[in-house]
């Protein structure tokens, strides 16, 4: 308990200088960077101060991501002609499938892992193939929230910024320096960076034992701070070598919402009243805290089937005894609700109530503090379904900072939902029932000489509601660019890297498309200033509005699958079986 | 018009229940996407329950009554709607029959000759005497006559239409009681007041409003993203039950009823008929509305223009006080007051004989007796007065009087310059009394402020409304009356350009306005103002450039046409939220009772008695709920004036949370009702 009011102590204190900061960036008022950022335009033919509309925008960013995807994909194919490479692995490892899903994943942000890294991958691809696009990545993301922000604060105007310069800026003045800093106290950490190979050893035991090492901490602290998720080490940050004690733990919790958490800030200073950034960040807050609250609550009552072997103990089953209870499910809901998706225990291991909230924070479309970016974007997506649901009920046309809210916004706030309910669900639905026939491309056995055929289900872990939950929750991540696993799941086939891969793709680009699109019209309207008759979204009452929005279109949508699911076997559990 | 407000009279319900059936053309309902799937959803359970009476099925029961459920909720929704535009069918009804075949008097030149009046064209003139019908809209070119137009307005007292000024627009339909007029017609056949008006009451040239456009946007993406999770559940079921190895997975008619009760059918059954409602609510207080999206933006109005005179103050200012200059008694002052207004006809005139005679008992003097002579008003002069033997009485404006005292070679007492700017500065008219040379002192004219205007603008304050007093006078007069009728604003020796320019100035800071107004000079701020409320008794241009006609020409009411576009979005959000508010509650009676088979350990979150009796409850309830919100949806829901965030906090707490809770006892009920009928 006192780990997580010393945690949310921390947030408190640092989203108003990380906010305040962020607004210098975004504002163009920052400059100690400019000696390595004028060159860089100039290098890269960027023109920084040419505004562009939304479309221009959005064009830039799905051309830059187009790009980098094809790219990737490349270069993890061509693995094993590239350097930095001792344990060999080449195109068998990462077979095409595996090379879609890899890339779709780290160019959205997600950092789902179909592969064991340590079994997969070279350290070039590591380090450069897909490293980089833990900051390229999150400075899209970080980007689109950006330009949402100026398109809301913005009076009449055309433009909603430049999308090359913010990325520049994102990357030069925010990740850069606090990754610096971040790496080496990670290395003080204990954490190992290194470009030697794996170690054998002999252990205590007397048996020989290989040792994966490499240059973790440069990689651990983007993944964190971009919140990437995406692990050096398959075991994530439950690996000792990613995480190796309490104190490493709360760094990393600190990170990943340090981005998100000062957007809100920067949210309320870029728009002229740093209340409606405050009043997102309480609904935040609440639905943060009442998760953590009943995930730790589920975790530390247990599971009730053990009380009749004359155990009662809380579930320790798959959580590392250096984080304890509390621990993990803090990390659990930070991970999930920030679209991290790095994880320090299992999800799988967790009781159903337990792992309902990690998976319902990701439902809820990650916007509990979020992604870099994501998240902020993702809650005003909901703030503008909420206004306009509730704003009526003042007597007024629906607004939001003095803009209103007409048609347009609400067709792309729905396309938004839309999307992550189609993704979800739909792909969900052909897991449950889809059989593959033994030939063609799906059925095919794949390099690692996986069974690919036969029904979908079949790769589930666990029978029953729990494995549909596997299943929920793997096409969960995936939309929801998360990229945490519940684990359990087999997903290193044909069908299951190239359906997650769509879902990425689709979680990502079918909201950020329709953020801008709210941006750029947002941006042309006019401001009418706010009176007694304006619907007041910097109140308590309006936060509490946003948590039941969340909730309830949340719970609207997924209630039967998650009936299906968590809440079954929840219920199974209690009647002890 | 009728002003009963009776919601349910037996020939509406009568009238709207007949053509709730005829609204069931699927080209009319698929206007309404949420009950085009209720539609769809309707027609395919009727296909089942016909398959299970031809195969005898036991489920034959609870197909039919789910069948039947489901239609009534098409019904109920259609019946709403019909409801809402029943009131406006009776009165086009009404109106149409004020329309019977009229002959009219052409004039030719100098001949008269007799055609019907669908012949008329623009620019024709027509002769009306008493107890003619004027046979087209128009305006008074000759004479002077008192008309009825009660088919119009309801209103039975005749007024006055006179060739000039602000009251020569006459309407066609109307009854000439008295006297004789030449009208030329400004309409051309088929667009008259009248016609536009049937039209308008019915609904027929109905187009959906931006907000409505918006919201019936959300609903259907709402049912589409019900529709995902209604049609992927059949997979889910299917994984389940393979898995649990028992139970079934839901039929077509039960996964129908579930995307019934989830799709929000409320507010999307009773979204037309509020709007229909709003602008019938209108009407009833004798406005025309020209556009749905009128009454809409009327409520989102942040500030309001409106007149001084008629609307803030009395249409009169009255003497309330005599202020000597030094060296005269009040009692000669107003003695000399009273005389130079004996022949003073203007309501100010005749106040100062009634304060005189008041105050001092001064009688009123026979003028003639007297071989007195009346000075009458001048645009040159700008004062009125008496000459009698030696004696020359004059009054007027403070500049006046100077002039006249300084043309006599005489000075103008500082004294009473300070009066009247004293008097001005309370919002009073200052009214300067002469005698020769010798200045007696002024006449307080005091503007009187209506009651209840100071409270009706702290409201409008509490709901962000901004209040903006328009006036002639000067604007030390101006602000002392704004300052005591408490508006928040005011323009003073108001032009009709700088109405314009107040408003551009307004909209250009994001803000809506709302004005009234007459005159051809008020006509380009009408038309450039959001909400443009003309009198019935002004001008043709007027009429044309507002986008509401207040048939009472009352402008006071535009303050009452701002709380209905107000009340009319109220009802829209407050049913919206309760509409998705209440579907917790459905989930929660549905899906469990669904998979209890499945899974037996569901019964723990189960209120029910079996999955039949649960969908079916759902249905029902959710059909229900559409004829149990019919009154509110055309009422309106409650409207108290106050702050947005007080109205935010009431409205969540009675439309969400209640909405969340409410349908769980309700649900409960009508399952354990069906049970016991044994239908269930």
């Amino acid at each position: 308990m006192i780990q997580i009011v010393l945690f949310f102590l921390i947030l408190l204190a640092i989203t108003k200088p990380m906010g305040l900061y962020l607004a210098w960036v975004f504002d163009g008022r920052a400059s100690w960077m400019g000696w390595l950022e004028r060159p860089l335009y100039r290098l890269l033919g960027i023109k920084s101060d040419e505004d562009q509309d939304w479309r221009s925008y959005a064009l830039s960013i799905l051309g830059f991501s187009a790009v980098s995807m094809l790219l990737t994909y490349g270069l993890l194919r061509l693995q094993g002609s590239l350097p930095l490479n001792p344990q060999g692995f080449g195109g068998d490892q990462m077979t095409p499938h595996l090379a879609f899903n890899t890339a779709a994943s780290f160019i959205t942000n997600t950092n789902w892992q179909s592969y064991s890294p340590e079994a997969t991958l070279s350290y070039f691809s590591n380090m450069v193939s897909l490293a980089i696009h833990n900051w390229a990545s999150a400075a899209v993301g970080l980007a689109v929230a950006v330009a949402l922000v100026r398109g809301l604060a913005r009076n009449s105007a055309g433009g909603i910024g430049n999308f090359w310069s913010d990325v520049v800026r994102g990357t030069l003045y925010v990740f850069l320096p606090i990754c610096l800093v971040g790496a080496i106290a990670f290395v003080a950490g204990g954490v190992p960076q290194t470009f030697e190979a794996p170690k054998a050893i002999t252990t205590m035991e007397g048996v020989s034992q290989t040792i994966a090492l490499g240059p973790v901490a440069s990689q651990e602290i983007i993944k964190q701070l971009g919140t990437n998720g995406g692990g050096f080490f398959n075991a994530n940050s439950a690996h000792p070598f990613e995480n190796p004690n309490p104190w490493t733990d709360l760094f990393t919790k600190v990170l990943i919402f340090l981005i998100p958490a000062g957007l809100t800030y920067m949210f309320g200073r870029m728009v002229g009243n740093v209340r409606q950034g405050w009043a997102v960040f309480a609904a935040m807050s609440v639905l943060f805290l009442a998760g953590v609250s009943i995930g730790t609550a589920a975790e530390q009552s247990g599971n009730p089937a053990f009380a009749h072997f004359g155990v009662e103990q809380a579930n320790m089953e798959g959580k590392e005894t250096r984080f304890g209870i509390a621990g993990s499910t803090l990390f659990a809901s930070i991970t999930t609700g920030a679209s991290c998706g790095a994880v320090s225990s299992m999800h799988n291991s967790y009781t159903p109530i337990g792992g309902l909230v990690p998976l319902f924070n990701i439902l809820t479309g990650e916007v509990i503090f979020g992604g870099v970016g994501a998240g902020l974007y993702g809650m005003l997506l909901f703030v503008i379904l909420a206004v306009f649901i509730a704003g009526l009920m003042v007597g007024r046309t629906p607004e939001y900072l003095g803009k209103k809210i007409g048609k347009f916004e609400v067709q792309m706030a729905m396309i938004a939902v839309l999307a992550m309910a189609f993704s979800i669900l739909g792909m969900t639905a052909i897991g449950s029932v889809l059989e593959l026939p033994k030939e063609g491309t799906f059925g095919a056995l794949n390099t690692l000489g996986e069974t690919a055929y036969g029904p979908m289900t079949g790769n589930l872990n666990n029978p029953g509601p729990r494995g549909f939950t596997e299943m929920l929750y793997a096409f969960t991540s995936a939309t929801g660019n998360n990229g945490s696993a519940f684990a359990g799941l087999t997903a290193n086939t044909p069908i299951y890297n190239t359906m997650l891969g769509l879902a990425m793709l689709i979680g990502r680009f079918l909201v950020i498309i329709p953020v801008l699109a709210i941006a750029g019209h947002m941006a042309r309207k006019k401001v009418a200033p706010a009176s007694a008759g304006t619907f007041p979204t910097d109140s308590a009452t309006f936060s509490l509005l946003l948590v039941g929005v969340v909730l309830i279109v949340g719970a609207l949508t997924f209630f039967p699958a998650l009936a299906l699911g968590p809440i079954v076997e929840h219920l199974q559990m209690a009647g002890g079986r | 018009m009728s002003k009963s407000n009776s919601l349910f009279q037996k020939e509406l319900v009568a009238r709207a229940t007949k053509d709730a059936f005829r609204k069931l053309d699927p080209r009319l309902v698929a206007k309404n996407p949420v009950m085009f799937v209720v539609l769809i959803g309707s027609v395919v359970t009727t296909y089942f329950f016909a398959r299970d009476l031809a195969t005898g099925s036991k489920d034959a029961l609870f197909t039919g009554q789910l069948t039947l459920w489901l239609w009534f909720t098409v019904l109920f929704a259609n019946f709403a709607e019909a409801m809402a535009e029943g009131r406006g069918k009776a009165q086009a009804d009404s109106l149409r029959k004020a329309r019977t075949t009229m002959t009219a008097r052409r004039l030719c030149v100098d001949t008269e000759e007799q055609v019907s009046a669908p012949e008329l064209v623009k620019g024709d003139l027509v002769v009306c005497e008493p107890g003619d019908f004027i046979p087209a809209d128009g305006e008074v070119v000759e004479g002077i006559a008192s008309v009825d137009e009660s088919a119009i307005t309801g209103e039975s007292a005749p007024v006055i239409r006179e060739s000039g000024g602000d009251r020569s627009a006459v309407t066609g339909g109307t009854k000439v009681l008295s006297d004789r007029i030449v009208v030329r017609v400004t309409q051309d056949p088929g667009n008259s007041f009248l016609d536009r008006m049937i039209s308008l009451v019915e609904g027929a040239q109905r187009q959906k409003t931006p907000n409505e456009i918006a919201l019936s946007i959300l609903l259907s993406g709402l049912t589409l993203v019900f529709l995902i999770a209604t049609v992927t559940l059949l997979p889910f079921a299917q994984f389940a039950v393979n898995q649990a190895g028992q139970g079934q997975t839901p039929t077509i008619p039960v996964l129908a009823a579930l995307l019934v009760c989830l799709i929000p059918t409320t507010i999307g059954g009773l979204l037309s008929a509020i709007g229909i409602a709003g602008m019938d609510r209108v009407m009833q207080r004798n406005v025309l509305a020209m556009s749905g999206r009128a009454v809409e933006a009327a409520g989102d109005v942040s500030t309001l223009l409106l007149d001084k005179t008629g609307t803030i103050t009395l249409g009169n200012r009255q003497a309330s006080a005599f202020h000597p200059a030094p060296g005269i008694s009040e009692h000669d002052l107003a003695e000399a007051a009273q005389l130079s207004s004996l022949a003073d006809e203007t309501p100010e005139g005749r106040s100062i004989v009634v304060l005189a005679k008041e105050k001092f008992g001064i009688r009123e003097h026979d003028l003639e007796s007297m071989q007195a002579e009346f000075v009458p008003f001048t645009a040159q002069t700008r004062m009125s007065g008496v000459n009698y033997g030696s004696r020359q009485v004059r009054k007027g404006a403070t500049d006046s009087i100077r002039r006249f005292i300084e043309e006599q070679g005489s000075v103008f007492p500082p004294e009473v310059a300070a009066i009247s700017e004293q008097v001005s500065k309370e919002g009073s008219t200052p009214l300067v009394v002469a005698e020769g040379k010798r200045v007696l002192g002024v006449v307080q004219l005091k503007d009187i402020v209506k009651g209840g205007m100071k409270q009706r603008f702290a409201q409008m304050r509490e709901m962000g409304i901004k209040t903006v007093m328009i006036t002639g006078d000067n604007p030390l007069t101006a602000a002392a009356i704004a300052a005591e009728a408490g508006v928040d604003d005011f323009i003073a020796e108001a032009t009709p350009e700088q109405k314009l320019a107040y408003i551009r100035g307004e909209q250009a800071g994001g803000r809506l306005v709302a004005m009234t107004g007459d005159g051809t000079n008020d006509a380009p701020a009408l038309a450039q103002a959001d909400v443009g409320v003309a009198m019935n008794t002004g001008t043709q241009a007027a009429k044309e450039a507002g986008n509401m006609v207040d048939l009472d020409s009352n402008p006071t009411k535009l303050i009452e046409v701002v709380e209905i576009g107000k009340q009319l979005l109220m009802t829209r959000g407050a049913l919206t939220t309760f509409s998705i508010a209440n579907d917790v509650a459905k989930y929660f009676a549905i899906i469990p009772a669904m998979f209890i088979v499945t899974y037996p350990q569901l019964a723990k979150i189960n209120f029910l008695t079996n999955p039949k009796s649960a969908v079916l409850a759902a249905v029902i309830f959710n059909a229900l709920i559409i004829i149990a919100l019919i009154p509110l949806a055309l009422r309106g829901v409650a409207y108290k004036p106050m702050s947005a965030a007080k109205v935010l906090r009431r409205n969540l707490l009675l439309y969400g949370v209640v909405g969340v809770l409410i349908p769980f006892p309700f649900i409960w009920l009508i399952d354990k009702i069906l049970v016991l009928l044994r239908l269930a």
